[in-house]
């Protein structure tokens, strides 16, 4: 099945929560609304046309202060159909919050996890949406464009590293 | 042991009780330096046979082909740093190691070395060495709990469940040979397998080829006894990949070479009671032959019967804690049971 | 007599254990030596991996991305230099591909020999750890000749190789083969079918295929659970359509599809197909062509994203990439297929005893480096 298909059977029923879709070469994807990505998730997983069995990976984006945009990519593909779609999710630097489908693709529990460590979104309705990678109490969210690293982690000194000038 | 007091009294000491006394100490002296320097070549054995099963050569660099590779390990576990950890019961801690040593060491008074060489040679020579070896449990149990380290614990249960569970087939499979010579004695059981099959002694007299219930209770022995030693494919109380060291992991320095010291005696106890049981003990394998004095053939015999337990420990992964127990109850046990049954009917009929 | 109280004991499989693969704490809560939940702690070695690529050009990312999976760096550098050159719409000489395929098959064989020989190592049998290492030594001779390093190669750039192969290198390769083949059989006989090893590891921590799917286990393990998926045969990258091999999947012969035993005889008999594709390869290499003539001068990929999938030894290796038009990359992602693998232990590590967590620890095979990155 291409990518327009899959566009089509989605926004035949789903509509509006289908934002966007691109099919060029190195491009393709579709982009969806955050509020109703779970059903679109579990129509993803359950329809037979679809049948989007296998969350291939999950990475968090960050657009930088400029665009201000930052972005959740999912890239899904079906065991059966033999078919991918990727779908991205947009929201804004601060407080993203999209709905965690963490139960219809169990890899997504710590995939979440990870980009909720390094990003700062907020996957609602995770079981267990805690830091994966670094410490608990760390601060600062450290793939995000403006992250400055934090002077000290309890009373150890984190040392700055100045990137070198490349030639 | 009478020879010694003999020699003591020679030397001037006249009072009986002093002379007894004297020569006990001289015994156990030499006893525990038999340990000592024993422990100091099976390591080196261990190290070598382990190094060669697994396409490598062992210890090469100290000394030629490494002969004194123990003597250096055992300077470094003397200088090493004695840690006790701050939490552990200290009375218990410290005394652990001296617990498991007394079960092993209080074996070798009744232990025989050759033909007239037994500190005290019981009429009930093989049930005190089973009693008093059951001692160990004591000391592992002691030194599990004490270290106050999860992990430590379960390596003592684990242990006191196995070394309990596995007296079972040890003492049942030397009961054969106790049956065949109609006595607990060790020396009677090794001048019982002087004649044998056919009337012809040496080898043919020893005790695991006279009927096939012998053998099969010289192969549960030889399983039980590696069991009894901790040793793999039973080594689940130091089960180096799951628990570090088990029971052992907070001891170093000289407390954890008493362990060691203890396992390697352990497994000369082992062989030496296969030997004589099953191995016909100081008998020479040629019938009729006494130029070799009889103790060499013990400790050549004994010490085939060392490599074959580090040969397996090198070959067979590890059985788990529920599986030993299973082989334990569920197959050694009737196995060794069902083996006097089949002794007593061929020395009745047959034999 | 008063209820006896009890409760469960949390335990630490810290970060400094001899059977965790690498720096992983795993909190297990038993209940007598049966484990009810298990809890990994990960981020030991995460060394910023994806922040360090975002202030990085595009060929200067491949000793990074070696230094994640540093048991298969080959593979690693290969799925990195391949996701990049697809973003570029680069072709390669046919030599160039034929010396990667060598290289990525040998390093599969190396790092499935370190997985079998610590597997050994977990269940009790020390002796295949060194049986295993000593074939490895003669595949990391090999690659010393080519490349002069031994675990982490910078070798398989993106557009290219970094050096040739060597003089002597295709007689050394095939005495390295003809080596090895018979040795298969001699695992087979020490570990794989020696009935104590099948007691701890045939039915224990069974992976249903569907749950495998859903968890994103990739690889051997998923191979094992019985779903018949490799990416070289059923999405064909480089010049893999061009050999001939099986792909391995879990049986019932012993124990069960899906349990720890067909883990680790996936991996034995994935090993024996590796080297039929590197003998193939040897055949069929071309005899001249320039490795680095494709190698680009600048590399400035159109705007834009790809994710791009390649068979680790582990599993699934993916890179998302996101472009802005510059030399540097926007976003790198790897997707690792250990931290995928990894996800499934506490679904099927629990309600088993401690001694068979580590078993099954080991079966699924992790390298720490690439979870964490």
């Amino acid at each position: 099945m291409t990518s327009q298909e899959i566009y089509d059977i989605l926004v035949s029923q789903f509509g509006d929560s289908i934002l966007e879709f691109s099919d060029e070469p190195l491009a393709e994807y579709i982009i969806v609304d955050s509020k109703d990505w779970y059903p679109i998730a579990q129509f993803l997983h359950d329809d037979e046309r679809l049948v989007f069995d296998s969350l291939m990976n999950l990475s968090g984006v960050d657009f930088g202060k400029k665009a201000d945009q930052m972005e959740v990519v999912y890239n899904l593909f079906s065991m059966s159909h033999r078919h991918k779609i990727n779908i991205k999710i947009q929201g804004p630097r601060e407080d993203f919050v999209v709905p965690s489908v963490e139960s219809v693709w169990r890899m997504a529990d710590w995939f979440e996890r990870e980009t909720f460590d390094m990003y700062g979104i907020i996957f609602e309705g995770h079981r267990n949406l805690k830091r994966l990678l670094l410490p608990d109490d760390w601060e600062g969210f450290p793939l995000k464009k403006d992250y400055e690293v934090q002077e000290y982690y309890h009373g150890i000194r984190v040392p700055k590293v100045k990137p070198k000038k490349l030639n | 042991m009478q020879g010694l007091i003999e020699l003591v009294q020679n030397l001037g000491v006249t009072a009986d009780w002093l002379a007894a006394t004297l020569a006990v100490i001289v015994y156990a002296v030499l006893v525990f330096l038999f340990l000592a320097l024993f422990a100091l070549f099976a390591v080196y054995l261990e190290r070598k046979v382990s190094g060669h099963i697994q396409d490598r050569l062992g210890p090469m660099r100290v000394g030629w082909h490494g002969i004194l590779q123990t003597i250096a390990d055992t300077v470094k576990l003397l200088t090493k740093e004695d840690i006790i950890p701050e939490n552990a019961d200290r009375p218990l801690f410290i005394l652990a190691p001296f617990v498991l040593f007394l079960g092993t060491y209080l074996v070798y008074a009744a232990l025989p070395f050759g033909p007239n060489a037994t500190a005290s040679n019981l009429n009930i020579g093989l049930f005190y060495i089973i009693a008093v070896s059951s001692l160990v449990v004591i000391g592992t149990i002691m030194a599990g709990y004490s270290s106050n380290n999860k992990w430590s614990l379960y390596g003592g249960m684990r242990s006191a469940a196995q070394i309990v569970s596995y007296e079972i087939p040890v003492g049942l499979s030397l009961l054969v040979g106790v049956m065949m010579a109609s006595s607990l004695n060790m020396s009677a059981i090794v001048i019982n397998q002087t004649t044998g099959i056919g009337g012809i002694g040496g080898f043919l007299g020893w005790n695991f080829i006279q009927n096939p219930f012998a053998f099969i209770a010289f192969v549960v022995y030889l399983v039980a006894g590696t069991a009894e030693a901790n040793r793999t494919p039973f080594d689940l109380p130091e089960s180096e990949s799951e628990l570090v060291a088990g029971a052992y992991t907070e001891y170093s320095g000289m407390r954890w070479a008493f362990f060691f010291l203890a396992e390697y005696a352990n497994m000369w106890i082992v062989a030496v009671l296969a030997t004589v049981v099953f191995l016909g003990g100081w008998n020479s394998p040629i019938p009729g032959e006494t130029f070799v004095p009889g103790w060499i053939w013990l400790f050549l015999k004994a010490l085939g019967v060392v490599f074959i337990q580090m040969w397996a420990r090198w070959t067979f992964p590890r059985l788990r804690v529920d599986q030993l127990m299973v082989t334990c109850w569920k197959y050694l046990t009737p196995i060794a049971f069902f083996n006097i049954l089949g002794v007593g009917f061929w020395m009745i009929f047959i034999g | 007599m008063p209820d006896i109280r009890t409760e469960e004991m949390v335990i630490n499989m810290g970060p400094q254990h001899p059977s965790t693969h690498g720096v992983l704490r795993l909190k297990l809560r038993t209940d007598g030596e049966i484990v009810t939940h298990i809890d990994p702690v990960l981020g030991y070695l995460h060394r910023c991996f994806e922040k360090h690529a975002e202030n990085l050009e595009y060929p200067q990312v491949v000793p990074f991305v070696d230094r994640c999976d540093y048991l298969a760096s080959m593979n690693n550098d290969h799925g990195y230099a391949m996701a990049v050159e697809k973003f570029l719409g680069i072709e390669l000489p046919e030599r160039v591909e034929y010396i990667r395929v060598i290289f990525a098959e040998l390093q599969r064989i190396a790092s499935h020999l370190v997985a079998l020989g610590t597997f050994g190592l977990d269940v009790g049998a020390f002796t295949p750890f060194l049986y295993c290492f000593r074939e490895r030594e003669m595949i990391l001779d090999l690659f010393e000749m080519t490349c002069g390093a031994r675990l982490l190669y910078n070798y398989i750039w993106v557009g290219g190789l970094s050096h040739d192969i060597p003089e002597g290198f295709v007689e050394k390769a095939y005495e390295f083969l003809d080596h090895f083949e018979p040795k298969i059989k001699e695992y087979n006989d020490l570990l794989s079918y020696n009935k104590i090893f099948i007691e701890r590891t045939a039915d224990v921590g069974t992976l249903p295929a569907d749950v495998a799917i859903s968890y994103g286990a990739t690889g051997p393990v998923l191979r094992a659970s019985g779903v018949d998926w490799d990416l070289r045969r059923d999405e064909p990258y480089s010049i893999y359509d061009r050999f001939d091999w099986d792909v391995v999947v879990g049986n019932d012969d012993v124990g069960s599809v899906g349990d720890c035993w067909n883990r680790y005889y996936v991996r034995v008999a994935e090993m024996e197909e590796s080297a039929k594709i590197v003998r193939q390869a040897l055949d069929q290499l071309p005899v001249d062509g320039d490795v680095k003539e494709a190698i680009p001068r600048k590399i400035r990929p159109d705007k834009g994203d790809l994710y791009f999938r390649s068979e680790n030894p582990r599993g699934e290796l993916g890179f998302y990439l996101v472009s802005d038009g510059s030399p540097k990359p926007m976003r790198v992602k790897m997707r690792s297929p250990a931290l995928a693998n990894l996800g499934v232990i506490d679904e099927i590590g629990s309600g088993w005893l401690i001694a068979d967590v580590v078993a099954i620890l080991g079966s699924l095979d992790i390298v720490l480096g690439e979870i964490d990155r």
